[in-house]
Order: structure tokens, then C-alpha cells, then sequence
């Protein structure tokens, strides 16, 4: 018996047998569960299974489509002048002075079970008014005697539109959405009095701050025309606004949680939207301990969900439509452990004890499939146990970025100076080999070269597309870009003054400072000589510049960097969320803005505020092309590469396609319990022999001690030589 | 007796106060408030406003040691130092700074709970393996035995704590696939993740506690009583078991009752490589984190621990070596 | 060329200058050096401290740095590289030129990463690349490999040979006056009838001999141990890690010495509120967990120097002075323990008599303290420093885990070990970097630790108890 629980699951016994998806997470829990405070990709993981955005992506779509969530349908915008009348939708930008957004809600859609929803026979809610000591020892909301639900309705969307405005909590979309939504900025102002009103008197550092019932204050951007009719105003014209309805910040809040967590005690026992989430999706949390194991079981009050019967081509063969129709989510929990390394995770994984390696993490897929390529052993390994890897380019890059504020790398004062820069970063672009080092070397943080700032994928992008490139670092042979040999680069040098690395007028050999951003790990020491590397071919020395991310952080703040690497994870699926990391007004040393590397370019910044208001067509994609031109010719980026995104999935796991974009994807997931019981039962048999040997040769030890010790008992007390001489 | 554990008591509160005071200088001169908030706010987009936020929610928008702006007292109280440093002493550990939600006391109550599980079957068993094999190899002195011993025990302490974990790892949990590599369960399942730690931080412990207690014991050897034991007629055994091994008890004590504070708080390598999630890995995340809050506590229950252990060992002394009167 | 002398190297010199001082005094002395006579008598010390003087002059021939001058045009001023390099670096120039791309197994020709390769028809297939220096000269790896090996490995085992026979005529041609000529001298050797271990010392001498002839045989056409991932000889990085570990466990260790000497002397000399205060001082720093300490104090240096970063000329120079600084911090850090033992001995030699009797002399306290108490507390800081030496070594394997130790830029066992944890988990499995760390790093600390036990036995009158006398030799002359 105790040899049957002796193996290396990491699981309690019969696991394996629970239709439950099994997944890890690394590092600590997340952070900030809340919908109007989740923004890093780890939560994305529960946030996108607990709450309900009003637009979602569609799985299995590309390129990326909107789909509708907890709204009925996509609604387009209408746009009134100054005076409220309707115009037409091309009018021009100059005439909109309001962009409406009239969005149906679906009906029939409910809370989760929760306590803060409970009432008493009277309708007086049991737990929102708890004394002290009522609450006790309970850490769970399900600890409480009593649950209760609602249907969902607009005023629950307003109000969480209304919470980017609420002081007390993390609210990092504020700025982004207090720009387009009319009367927010107001609103945020106006929640600064009135929390400070309420608080006052009482200590900053209270944990349990009263409720700040924000359905006092109106919004005028938002508002329920009715239950199922939410309406949205924006300042202008804003194309991208439907993307940022398809995140976690536009998901309903309702505001009874909201007044539940607010009471004294709620911090104390860990209670919180950050640890309890409460939404309308088709998961909710039910275990949560802290740093070591979550737990989401199924949402009893989910809508009526069913699978998509459409996707892409190579869906239907891939076997991706064969649920179609049927009711999601098919899992009845997910359960994520925490394991603090990569290394065990991969084993866990190879062992069959996970589903996957973990949700929100895109390159699990490229790893297996790097180490699956590399042997045939391993090739068969894998076939054998039938590891599904996926994998696709995907729109999220890594880049070297120069600073345009440095006075070697950077822009220049004067037009002599702007041109010999401008070879000295175009030839830094064409020796850095990102097809063998992010191709070849570091397969597993692998990806394709990129030509430009602009991703595959999106509306207007060529990049990828047959003979497209970059005339600056690539050139076309056999109908096939390759990169331009290094005597182009070298030229180039010679061009900005520095031949050979060397400096023409001094003669000192160029040195360039890569600023990087965090301590350097022995992993990284690799990938950061292999920079070295590059840049030798130049005869440039490359002096790299550690330091942990504060510093980091206050360097570019102060605009003291000169090369550095950066990436970007499109925050949604439009060319716009990239090429605002070039836009001038956006450099961050100068305005905290997102462009790290400071580019400004006024011909290019006027043609990102064309941009922003375009709608995709031909003119869009004509001022993108332009952009990409400039861009090109200014390299004010090695321009990197396109990080592959592919997932790794166990055979009886199914459904699974790699989209960054889309966060939801455990209610898609479909497990074969039966399936897995076998495949963990046949791939982890314990090895016994050694264990066994070893003991006999223990025992071997101990015989042979036992009879030394007899004989040395009874050994006559004639002394070795020497013995006593001390 | 009471006499002298007041005293000790009482010396013990002022190493802790300097300790408090250290840590405190020693965080504070390497991170401003500033840079803990940037660090620990984290996020694509990160403003001044919301540092500020950050810092007064905490209570680190005081001064660090003096308020100038203050009068009287106030000017050493209205600080972070003071506030931080009595909430300390009344053991109220308060919530971590990067999670708000994290009650360190609670934390550290669940923790401690995993980290006895792993440390005090491996101290046991550390104390037994080894005295047992020292007296083993002094048995068996001027031998081959012996020798040979005393070889593999300096051999196996030249070998370096991670290689016996890296390659103990692969061989048992990934070949032979008898134990899971890491990982923690509650209850009666802890047992199949905490053999593999147990077993090899024994393991890499045992060359040079072994090789320690064979010189105590060979000390003790040397001694008239010994030989007069012997002269008597008592076997060899009976002489290790009735006299060596209970008079060199002081050495022995000593050296395993400094291990005791580790007892609780944790081994920092052994909790991080196998994933158990005890007050040693807790440390790691603190300090990588900069978590100050955390820090502090565990500085604090360190030094605590230290202390007490201390008062304990020479307790300890008294009962076992009746010549020992504490003063 | 322009010679360059970095902090550690200065560090390493002055300690390299200072072993000579003392083995001069030793000379002059006649306790210690019989004590010394005994260590070196121990067939197992005198062995193991012959491998450590062996690691001890790699580590001074890697001590050695400068920067070339770089080619420069007529009458302009000469400019340097700004790279940093070492005596070592050049003598391994080849090896280190020698950079794959990726991956390789010891003594391999082709690489361990399949890649797309296309060959002379244009077809392109996944295949193992040749590697570009590893196992270049052969035509066809396949058939030629064995043989090629083979040749060379006998070339360097005839090679060591060679150095092994010369060692033993020198030793005989040493030995022949006192042993009646030649013959007898090499008999006595044979038999261990010499008044030093010879014969253990040049057993050792050639078992490394022999080890490293064929190395030095292969070295120039193949990776010994493989390369690393971004295709950096193994070896090299193995031999180069050899430094950082003596300059972290020597200069650590000596780091240590003043304070606790300082501090231990005092407390037990003076007593009352001088022992009071600095056991307070102590038990305080002992009651902080060591790893948050070392990690608070690498944590400021680091902000001191990334606030800094003109103060140096070259990346080397920072690097180097980062390690200093850590070693500065474990000394730092680390002195209470010696200063408990110093401390203790002190309490007991100012009961002495002669120590009573200075006192009513009236010795002033400073003199007592430096003629009496510290010569006769000096053995017990000798056996701290070669025990904490080996430790320390290990230590920096578990503070490069943590994330405090060295700057991964310079090559350290720890950092050597920690990349291995990752890549043991590959499919197949890269186990040589892992392979290469584990053999040069026991090596070092089980001779640091046998040379260690030698030292302490000789030194230490409580040890002499616990010595197991299995290899006991019959001496020529008595034990004094």
C-alpha cells in the first residue's frame, strides 16, 4: 500500500482520473485579480475564465476576429457633431465631437455564486453589514452559510467603467481610457474628493477602507439606457476601442462584492477581489492558496456556451471543429500548482502528470518542439507519447533599440552628423544576424527576423509575405530575402565615420554601452556574448551595462541609455499598438510615454495621427506601408524578430490552437480523463531494481560490519605495532 | 536558574534591537522607498502618482530615521523606522508590501508548519546517522576500516551541496521516477516529497558531521577513564555506549543545537531546489522581491530563534554535565 | 602591451609573497617549523598540498593581465584593446579562438544541434554540422575519429610518461648523496624510506601527469569537455574558473583575519565592557541570516557602481572589482566564528603564568597582546584559513544560486553549475559543462580539505587523537 502512493505524481492519488485540466504556474500567485487591475499576462490566465469581457476573439479565427461575450452583438459606432446630430459614419475627423457606442447586453446572464449576493427572506442582504467577529476564520467566500446570485445587467458595466476612476485600487488603464471617454477625467477628479472626504480622519494605511459606492456619482460616458442596453461615449473617433472592449477592463463589476470586501477584516483573512474574483464566465475560483495551488471550478450560473462550428482552414482536418455545438466548458476545474522552475515544469509535463505547462506562457510549445527537432530519439520520444506542439509566428517582438537622444547612436545635431548615425545603426542592423541567433542558436525564445516595426498578422502588415523585406538589412535572392553580407556593413562604417571600429579622427575603437535590464543570469550571459559577438563583426567593442529594472527604469527615464533590448506583447491585434511605440509625443525619457527609444520623426508622427482614426481599407494600409518606409530607412531599431508562439498539449487534450490574443481558452479545452489514467500509468512506472540492489548491498555492509565487530570484540589485546607509543 | 534565563532574556531584547536596527539600515541604504514601489508595481505603465500611492498606503511616506518637520518626540516617532520597529516588538507582523493581501503572520504560522516537516525528521536523523556512523568508524579505529572512513567522509564533504541535489534529482525522480522532482502536499501525502530532500541533505551533511563527532569521540577516547573502563573487563561497545558517547554529549550538543534555528526558518537551498514552499524559500522571495515587510519579520524571528536556541543549548548543558552551573 | 594589474591580481601577488615570507620564517623558527615538518611528512597532506600548489600556480599564470596595443596608423598615439587578457588567456589563445556555435559533445567532430543544411546540390536536410576547429582535420570523422584519438591520447600518456621518469631522476639525483648513489636512491624511494613522502608526491605528480598529457595533446584539435552553448570550450572555462574560486576562498579568508584577530584578542584580553560590547556585536551579526546580509551588502556595491560607471576604463576592471568587494563582504560578514575560537584561547592564555608575570613587569597591554597572546592564538587561525578556504569555494556555488555572486562574466564554478541544472533536463541530456565543474571543483576542495586535515593534525594537539594511521610510514629519522 504504501509502495502503491509511493511514485512521482504531484498530485493526490486517482487525479489523473478527474475531468480536470492540470496546468503550472511559476513565480508567486498573481498579483491583481480584480478586472480593472489585472494586466499582466500570468492573470490573463483566470481573469479571462472568471469574468466576462463584452467581445471576446474567436479561437480558432485568423487573422484575429471580434466575436460578442456578455454583449449580444458587436456594435458599430455612430458619431454626433457638436450640436448631438447624427453624422455619417466617413465624416470627417474634424466634425465628430462624440463617438456612441450602443451595445446590447445579453439577457439571462449571472453572477456566480457568491455571499455578497445573499439575502434574507426580506431582500435585505445577510452580508454586508457583518459584525466583529462574525466573520472569523473564514478565508474562502465559501465558507459562508449562505451564497447567493443575480442576473447581470448594464449598471453593472458602467460601474466597472466608473471603478478606472476609484483611488484606492490599481488602476493602470485610467490614463488610456480617461482620454476617450467622455467626462471621465472629471470623474477621476471628482473620486479623488470625495475618497479623501470619506477617508479623512481615518489612517492612510487602514487595509480595510470603507466602500466608496461609486453609483452615487454619474458618468458621462457611460450609462444603462436599460438592463440590456449599455451605452458609451467617446470624445472622437476611435477605431480601437471595440479591441479594448474585448479585455478584462470592460467586464462587468457588481457592486455588491465590491461592498462585501470593503468591510473590516475582509485584508486580514485574505478576502479580496485579488484573491476571490467574482464574474459572469464560465469558471470561478473556489480554491486559492496562496504561492502554491489554485483551483477554478465551474461556474454553476454559466450562460448556454456552445463550440464554434467555423475557424480557419486547416481547422477542420486539424480535428479543431469536432466539438462543434456543444455546450462549454467541458472541464469541471482547472487546477494550477505552483513550480517554482522551468526544469521541473518540462518534466511534469514530459511525464503526463500536466495538461500543459502553463496557460499564458507562448513558448512552451517552441521549447519541446526545438528539443523534438534536434534528435530523432527524442522525435520518436515524443511521437510515442503524442505531445501536440502547435506553433505560429505571433504578434509580439523583441528588439535593439537605440536611443534617440544619444549623440552616437542617437538622432545628431546636424544633418552631416544625422547621416553618418544614421549608417553607423543601419550597419549595426545588417551585422546583427537574428536569423542565426534567434533562428538557430536560441531556438527556444526562437522567431522569425523582423523587417519592420509593423506584425504578421494584422490588417495592412506584408511582413512575412513572399518578397516582402527590409531593402536596408536584406536583399533578395532567388526570390528569397537574405541578409545583406557584412562588406555592406562594413561600408557603411566607413560611411558614419567609423572604419574598421575604429573612430577616423582618433583612431579609438568604438565603444557602444548595452544597457540591459536585468541582472545577468548565466542563462543570459549566452544570448548577451553572442551580441557581443555580432557587434565584434564591426569591430565595435560592446560594453554591456547590467543592472536590475529600477535602475534600469531611472535610467531611461533620464534618457541616460544608449542601446537596450526591448519587446512588446500586442495589447490587441492592430499595427496602431505597435507603431505608437515609435511615436514622438510617446518617448518615454521625455514624456513617460511607451517609446523607449525616444524616435521622433515628424513625418512619420503626422502620419500616426492620420492612423489613429483610420478604419482598415487601402488608405490604411497605404499610410502604414509609408510609416514602414520611414521606419526602415531611420532604424531607429535593429528591428529584431517575431517571437513564435506555440503551446504544448498532451494528446488527450483537445482544442488547443496558439493565438496571443486569445486569453480565454480553457473553456474550449476538452479532456479524455480515461485517456490520460492510462497514458500517466503507462509512462511513470517506478524503476524498483536499484532501490532494491542497494538495499542488498546495505545489507551485504551490514553482515560483514556485524561479523568485523564480533571479531573485534573478542580480538586478543596484542596492540598494533605503534599503537600507545603517542 | 530563573535568575539566569531573565538575564538572558533580557541581553537577548538587546541583540534584537540591534538586529532591528541593522536590517534597517542595511535595506534601506541599498533601496529608497521609491525604488521598492517602482520594483514592486511592476506593470507596463508606471507613474509618479501611483509611487506615491504606493507609499502612503504602506506608511512609507514618512522620513526614513528623523522628521525634521516635526517637535519633541514626534521627531523620532513620526518615522518609518519607529513605526516599522514597535510594530516588530509587538509581534504584530502586519501585510507584506507587494501583496497587501499577504498577512505575514498567518504566512509565516503555515509556512513554519512545512518547513518543521522537512527539518525536524532530517535534524533527527542527521544526529543519529552521524553520531552512529562516527562511533562506528571509532569502533573500528587504527583499522581499515576507520581509514577508509574517514576518506569517504572527506570525500563526500568536498562534494558541493547542488551537485548532490542536481544529480539526485535526475537519478531519482527523473530515471528511476520513484518520487516526484518537487512540490508540496499537505497531510499524509508529504511524505513521498519530502524523502528525496531528506535523504540527500543527510547525505551531504553526513561526511563532515561525521568526521566532527569522531574527533570528539576519539577526544574522549584519549581520556584515564576510558582505559580503566576497559581495563574492568567492559567491551569495546559497551565503553562507547556507557561512557564515551554520554560524556562527549557537550561538544556534540553544541555543535547540533546551532543547527536548531535552521530547524525552523528553513534551508534556503534545499526548500528553493525542491519546490517546498517553507519559510527558506520564503526568505529568497523576499530578498529577491524587496519586500520589506517580509524581510524584516524573517530577521526578526531569525535572531529570535537564535536566541532562544541559545538559552536552550545552555540549559541543556546543565543537565548534562552536572560540573556546569550557570553563573 | 600594456600590463594591467587589477585589484585581485595585486591581491593574489602580495599573497603569493607572503606564503614565501612566511615559509622563510618557518625556516628560521624552530616550533613551527617542526610542525611544518610533520604536515609535509603526512604522505596524504604533502600529495594534497602538491595538487594545490599545482592549482595555485594556474591561478597566478591567469594573474597576469594586459591589453595589446592595437595596429595603429603612422604617428598617431597608441590606442589598446580594450579587452582585458591573461597569461593564461594567451597560452590558451588557441582554445579559446577555437568558438563553435553551439553545443558539441567531448572530443566530438560535429555538433550536437541538428541544423538545416544545404549541401553542394542545393538540397537542404537536417543533418549534424561539422564543427569549424573541433575534430576539423579529419577527412571522415566517422572512420578516422577512433584512430586519430588514439594516436593522440598515446602521444600525450608517452609525453607524461616522459615528464614522470624525468621528475623521478631528479628526485633520485637529489636523493643520491644521502642514499648511497643512485640505486639506493631509487630503491629507498620505491619503498618509502625517504624522510619526506616522496614517493606518494610522485605518485601524484604522475597520476597528473598523466591526466594532463594527453589533454595538452588533444587540446589544440578537439574540445576535451565539449562546449557550452554558445560554443565556448569547456575546459577553458573550467581552467579559468580555477581562479575565481582561490581568489574567492583565499582573499575571503584573509578578509576575515584582522577583525576577528583584532576583536577576539581584545574581548579575552580585557574583558568586562570590551568583551561585552564586541560578543554583542557578534551574536548580532551571527543572528542575521548570512544570506541576506552578503545580499543586502552586493546589492549596495552594485548601486555604488551602476551610479558610477566612469570610473573605470574597462568591463574587466568593474567585473574584478565587483568580485573584490564580495570578497571584502563574506570577510566581512563571516569573522565571528573565528573570533569566538580567538576569544576563548585568549581567556585561557592570560591565566598563564608568564602572562601574569609580564603584567607584574609592567608590559604595557599592547605588547602582551602582540608577543605573547597572538603568536601563541596564530595556530588556531591557521587551521580556521584552511578550512574556511575549501567552504568558501562551495559556498559561491550556492550565492551564485541565490543570484549574489560573482558577475557572471567572469567564469566560476557556481556559475558553471547553476547553467548545468538547466541543461541536465535537456532531451538528450548536456552533462559535460556539469561533468567538467564536478571533477576540477572536487578536485580543488578535497586537496584543500586533505592539505586541511594535515595542517590541522600537525598544529592542533587535540587532533593528533584522530588521525587514522593506516598508511603509516616507517620514518628514517624520529618524529621530534
Amino acid at each position: 500500500m504504501a509502495l502503491a502512493g509511493c511514485n512521482n505524481s504531484p498530485f493526490p492519488q486517482g487525479a489523473e482520473r478527474e475531468n480536470t485540466l492540470y496546468m503550472a504556474f511559476t513565480e508567486r500567485s498573481p498579483r491583481y485579480l480584480d478586472p480593472t487591475s489585472s494586466y499582466a499576462a500570468p492573470e490573463s490566465t483566470y481573469v479571462y475564465e472568471i469574468s466576462e469581457p463584452l467581445y471576446g476573439y474567436h479561437n480558432l479565427k485568423r487573422p484575429y476576429t471580434l466575436i460578442p461575450r456578455a454583449a449580444a452583438e458587436v456594435a458599430a459606432p455612430y458619431y454626433l457633431d457638436a450640436q448631438g446630430r447624427r453624422l455619417p459614419d466617413d465624416a470627417p475627423d474634424a466634425q465628430i465631437a462624440e463617438a456612441v457606442y450602443d451595445i446590447p447586453i445579453r439577457p439571462g446572464l449571472k453572477w456566480s455564486p457568491h455571499p455578497a449576493f445573499a439575502k434574507d427572506a426580506a431582500g435585505n442582504y445577510l452580508f454586508h453589514h457583518l459584525k466583529p467577529g462574525e466573520l472569523g476564520d473564514k478565508r474562502s467566500p465559501f465558507d459562508f452559510p449562505q451564497l447567493g446570485t443575480r442576473e447581470v445587467v448594464a449598471l453593472d458595466f458602467v460601474y466597472a467603467l466608473k471603478r478606472h476612476a476609484n483611488p484606492r485600487i490599481e488602476t493602470p488603464l485610467q490614463a488610456v481610457f480617461a482620454e476617450h471617454v467622455l467626462g471621465l477625467t472629471d470623474y477621476v477628479a471628482q473620486m479623488k474628493r470625495e475618497s479623501a472626504k470619506q477617508l479623512a480622519g481615518l489612517p492612510e494605511t487602514l487595509a480595510d477602507k470603507p466602500f466608496l459606492d461609486l453609483r452615487q456619482w454619474p458618468l458621462a460616458g457611460a450609462q444603462a439606457v436599460n438592463d440590456h442596453l449599455l451605452r458609451i461615449r467617446l470624445k472622437g473617433r476611435y477605431p480601437q476601442w471595440r479591441y479594448w472592449l474585448a479585455t478584462n477592463f470592460a467586464a462587468a463589476v457588481p457592486w455588491e462584492v465590491d461592498a462585501f470586501y470593503a468591510q473590516p477584516g475582509m485584508a486580514a483573512n485574505s478576502l479580496g477581489w485579488n484573491q476571490w474574483p467574482v464574474g459572469s464566465g464560465p469558471f470561478m475560483m473556489t480554491e486559492y492558496v496562496q504561492d502554491r495551488r489554485h483551483v477554478m471550478s465551474r461556474n454553476p450560473n454559466y450562460r448556454v456556451d456552445t463550440y464554434p462550428c467555423e475557424g480557419s482552414p486547416g481547422d477542420a482536418e486539424a480535428g479543431l471543429l469536432a466539438d462543434c455545438g456543444k455546450r462549454m466548458p467541458f472541464v469541471d476545474k482547472v487546477v494550477t500548482i505552483n513550480v517554482k522552475e522551468k526544469v521541473p515544469i518540462k518534466e511534469l509535463f514530459k511525464q503526463g502528470y500536466l495538461d500543459l505547462p502553463e496557460m499564458d506562457r507562448a513558448d512552451w510549445g517552441v521549447n519541446l518542439a526545438v528539443d523534438r527537432d534536434d534528435s530523432d530519439d527524442v522525435k520518436r520520444f515524443y511521437e510515442e507519447r503524442g505531445f501536440q506542439l502547435p506553433m505560429m509566428v505571433d504578434i509580439t517582438n523583441w528588439y535593439l533599440g537605440f536611443n534617440w537622444l544619444d549623440p552616437v547612436v542617437g538622432k545628431g545635431d546636424t544633418p552631416p552628423q544625422q547621416q553618418r548615425n544614421r549608417a553607423l545603426r543601419q550597419a549595426i542592423s545588417i551585422a546583427i544576424d537574428w536569423e542565426e541567433g534567434y533562428g538557430r542558436i536560441f531556438r527556444d525564445q526562437g522567431g522569425d527576423a523582423a523587417h519592420g516595426p509593423i506584425p504578421p498578422g494584422v490588417f495592412g502588415s506584408k511582413e512575412g509575405q513572399p518578397g516582402e523585406f527590409n531593402p536596408v538589412t536584406h536583399r533578395l535572392v532567388d526570390g528569397k530575402p537574405v541578409r545583406r553580407p557584412i562588406e555592406d556593413a562594413r561600408q557603411l562604417m566607413v560611411d558614419a565615420g567609423y572604419p574598421g571600429g575604429r573612430d577616423v579622427k582618433t583612431g579609438k575603437p568604438l565603444v557602444l554601452n548595452y544597457d540591459f535590464q536585468r541582472v545577468v543570469t548565466p542563462e543570459l550571459k549566452a544570448q548577451n556574448d553572442w551580441l557581443v559577438r555580432q557587434f565584434a563583426k564591426l569591430g565595435i567593442q560592446l560594453d554591456i551595462r547590467a543592472t536590475d529594472f529600477n535602475q534600469f527604469q531611472e535610467k531611461i527615464l533620464k534618457g541616460k541609455h544608449q542601446i537596450f533590448w526591448w519587446g512588446w506583447f500586442a495589447d490587441y491585434p492592430d499595427a496602431e499598438n505597435f507603431l505608437f511605440l515609435l511615436y514622438g509625443p510617446n518617448s518615454k525619457s521625455l514624456h513617460e510615454g511607451e517609446n523607449t527609444s525616444n524616435y521622433a520623426n515628424p513625418e512619420f508622427d503626422n502620419l500616426y495621427r492620420k492612423l489613429q482614426s483610420l478604419q482598415d481599407g487601402p488608405e490604411k494600409a497605404e499610410v502604414m506601408a509609408t510609416m514602414n518606409t520611414i521606419a526602415r530607412q531611420d532604424a531607429p531599431w535593429a528591428w529584431g524578430y517575431w517571437s513564435y508562439s506555440g503551446v504544448a498539449f498532451q494528446r488527450w487534450v483537445h482544442n488547443g490552437k496558439p493565438g496571443v490574443v486569445v486569453r480565454d481558452r480553457a473553456r474550449y479545452l476538452r479532456i479524455d480523463a480515461a485517456e490520460r489514467a492510462r497514458s500517466i500509468a503507462a509512462w511513470n512506472r517506478p524503476v524498483w531494481w536499484p532501490l532494491l540492489a542497494l538495499a542488498a548491498g546495505a545489507l551485504a555492509i551490514f553482515i560483514a560490519t556485524r561479523r568485523a565487530w564480533r571479531a573485534r570484540e573478542t580480538a586478543t589485546a596484542l596492540a598494533p605495532p605503534g599503537e600507545g607509543a603517542r | 536558574m530563573l535568575h539566569f534565563v531573565l538575564r538572558r532574556l533580557g541581553y537577548g531584547l538587546a541583540i534584537l534591537v540591534g538586529v532591528n536596527l541593522f536590517t534597517f539600515f542595511l535595506f534601506f541604504s541599498v533601496n529608497t522607498p521609491d525604488d521598492m514601489a517602482r520594483l514592486n508595481i511592476g506593470g507596463k505603465r508606471v507613474t509618479q502618482a501611483q509611487i506615491e500611492k504606493w507609499k502612503e498606503e504602506r506608511g512609507y511616506d514618512k522620513p526614513l530615521y528623523y522628521d525634521e518637520a516635526k517637535a519633541g518626540g514626534e521627531q523620532f516617532t513620526h518615522t518609518i523606522l519607529w513605526e516599522r520597529s514597535v510594530s516588530l516588538f509587538a509581534l504584530d507582523f502586519g501585510r507584506s508590501d507587494a501583496r497587501q493581501a499577504i498577512n505575514i503572520g498567518h504566512e509565516v504560522k503555515v509556512r513554519m508548519g512545512v518547513s518543521l516537516q522537512l527539518a525536524l525528521p532530517l535534524f533527527i536523523l542527521q544526529v543519529i546517522v552521524s553520531v552512529a556512523f562516527a562511533l562506528l568508524l571509532v569502533f573500528f579505529r587504527h583499522t581499515r576500516i576507520d581509514f577508509w572512513g574517514v576518506v569517504l567522509c572527506v570525500l563526500m564533504l568536498s562534494i558541493s551541496s547542488l551537485f548532490y541535489i542536481i544529480v539526485g534529482q535526475f537519478l531519482f525522480a527523473r530515471v528511476l521516477r520513484l518520487v516526484p522532482m518537487n512540490g508540496f502536499a499537505p497531510g499524509l501525502d508529504a511524505v513521498k516529497f519530502l524523502i528525496l530532500p531528506i535523504l540527500l541533505s543527510l547525505l551531504s551533511r553526513l561526511g563532515g558531521e561525521a568526521r566532527l563527532y569522531r574527533a570528539m569521540f576519539l577526544e574522549e577516547m584519549g581520556k584515564d577513564y576510558v582505559r580503566t573502563a576497559r581495563a574492568k573487563g567492559l567491551s569495546e561497545g559497551q565503553v562507547l555506549r556507557r561512557h564515551v558517547l554520554r560524556n562527549a554529549l557537550i561538544p556534540i550538543i553544541t555543535s547540533a543545537g546551532s543547527y536548531l534555528p535552521y530547524v525552523f526558518l528553513g534551508s534556503l537551498v534545499f526548500e528553493s531546489f525542491f519546490g517546498i514552499p517553507g519559510l527558506g524559500a520564503f526568505v529568497i522571495e523576499a530578498i529577491t522581491g524587496q519586500d520589506f515587510a517580509i524581510v524584516r519579520t524573517m530577521v526578526f524571528l531569525g535572531a529570535l530563534l537564535y536566541i532562544a536556541s541559545n538559552v536552550l543549548i545552555d540549559l541543556a548543558y546543565t543537565w548534562v554535565d552536572p560540573r556546569v552551573r550557570l553563573s | 602591451m600594456k600590463p594591467v594589474l587589477l585589484w585581485t591580481d595585486l591581491a593574489l601577488w602580495l599573497l603569493a609573497a607572503a606564503l614565501l615570507g612566511y615559509a622563510w620564517r618557518v625556516k628560521a623558527n624552530a616550533n613551527l617549523r617542526a610542525n611544518w615538518q610533520r604536515v609535509l611528512r603526512d604522505p596524504v597532506a604533502a600529495s594534497a598540498g602538491v595538487v594545490m600548489a599545482l592549482f595555485l600556480l594556474l591561478t597566478l599564470v591567469d594573474s597576469i593581465h594586459l591589453r595589446r596595443a592595437l595596429p595603429t596608423t603612422e604617428g598617431a598615439a597608441v590606442v589598446y584593446d580594450t579587452r582585458t587578457l591573461s597569461a593564461l588567456d594567451l597560452l590558451l589563445a588557441r582554445q579559446i579562438d577555437m568558438r563553435e556555435v553551439s553545443y558539441s559533445l567531448p572530443l566530438g567532430a560535429q555538433g550536437f544541434n541538428k541544423e538545416s543544411l544545404t549541401d553542394a546540390a542545393g538540397q537542404v536536410r537536417r543533418d549534424y554540422p561539422r564543427l569549424q576547429f573541433g575534430g576539423a582535420h579529419l577527412a571522415d570523422p566517422v572512420s578516422q575519429w577512433a584512430g586519430d584519438v588514439a594516436a593522440r591520447v598515446g602521444v600525450g600518456l608517452a609525453g607524461g610518461a616522459a615528464v614522470v621518469l624525468l621528475m623521478i631522476a631528479l628526485a633520485a639525483a637529489a636523493l643520491a648523496p644521502q642514499h648511497d648513489g643512485w640505486r639506493g636512491a631509487l630503491s629507498d624511494l620505491a619503498a618509502d624510506r625517504t624522510v619526506y613522502p616522496l614517493r606518494a608526491i610522485l605518485v601524484t605528480l604522475a597520476v597528473v601527469a598523466l591526466l594532463a598529457g594527453p589533454v595538452i595533446a588533444l587540446m589544440p584539435h578537439y574540445h576535451v569537455f565539449g562546449t557550452d552553448r554558445t560554443g565556448n570550450d569547456v575546459l577553458v572555462q573550467a581552467l579559468k574558473s580555477v581562479r575565481t574560486a582561490f581568489v574567492i576562498g583565499a582573499l575571503s579568508t584573509l578578509a576575515t583575519l584582522p577583525i576577528a584577530l583584532l576583536l577576539g584578542v581584545l574581548a579575552g584580553y580585557y574583558k568586562g565592557w570590551v568583551d561585552e560590547a564586541i560578543q554583542y556585536v557578534y551574536t548580532t551579526l551571527s543572528s542575521v541570516p548570512n544570506v541576506l546580509l552578503i545580499a543586502a551588502c552586493v546589492l549596495m556595491v552594485q548601486v555604488f557602481f551602476d551610479k558610477n560607471p566612469d570610473l573605470f576604463e574597462t568591463a574587466a576592471e568593474r567585473s574584478d572589482l565587483k568580485m573584490l568587494m564580495l570578497c571584502l563582504i563574506l570577510g566581512l560578514t563571516g569573522w565571528a566564528g573565528l573570533c569566538r575560537l580567538v576569544r576563548a584561547e585568549t581567556l585561557k592564555l592570560r591565566e598563564l603564568d608568564y602572562v601574569q608575570a609580564a603584567t607584574a613587569f609592567g608590559v604595557s597591554d599592547l605588547r602582551i597582546m602582540a608577543r605573547h597572546i597572538v603568536p601563541n592564538v596564530m595556530h588556531l587561525v591557521l587551521i580556521t584559513v584552511v578550512l574556511s578556504f575549501s567552504e568558501l569555494i562551495l559556498y559561491e556555488a550556492v550565492l551564485t544560486y541565490v543570484g549574489v555572486g560573482v558577475d557572471p562574466v567572469m567564469n566560476s564554478f557556481g556559475g558553471m553549475i547553476n547553467l548545468a541544472r538547466a541543461e541536465m533536463s535537456r532531451d538528450p541530456i548536456v552533462w559535460w559543462s556539469f561533468a567538467a565543474a564536478f571533477g576540477f571543483m572536487v578536485g580543488l576542495v578535497l586537496a584543500a580539505n586533505l592539505f586541511a586535515d594535515g595542517v590541522r593534525d600537525a598544529f592542533d594537539p587535540k587532533a593528533r587523537y584522530a588521525r587514522p594511521r593506516l598508511f603509516r610510514r616507517k620514518t628514517v629519522a624520529a618524529d621530534a
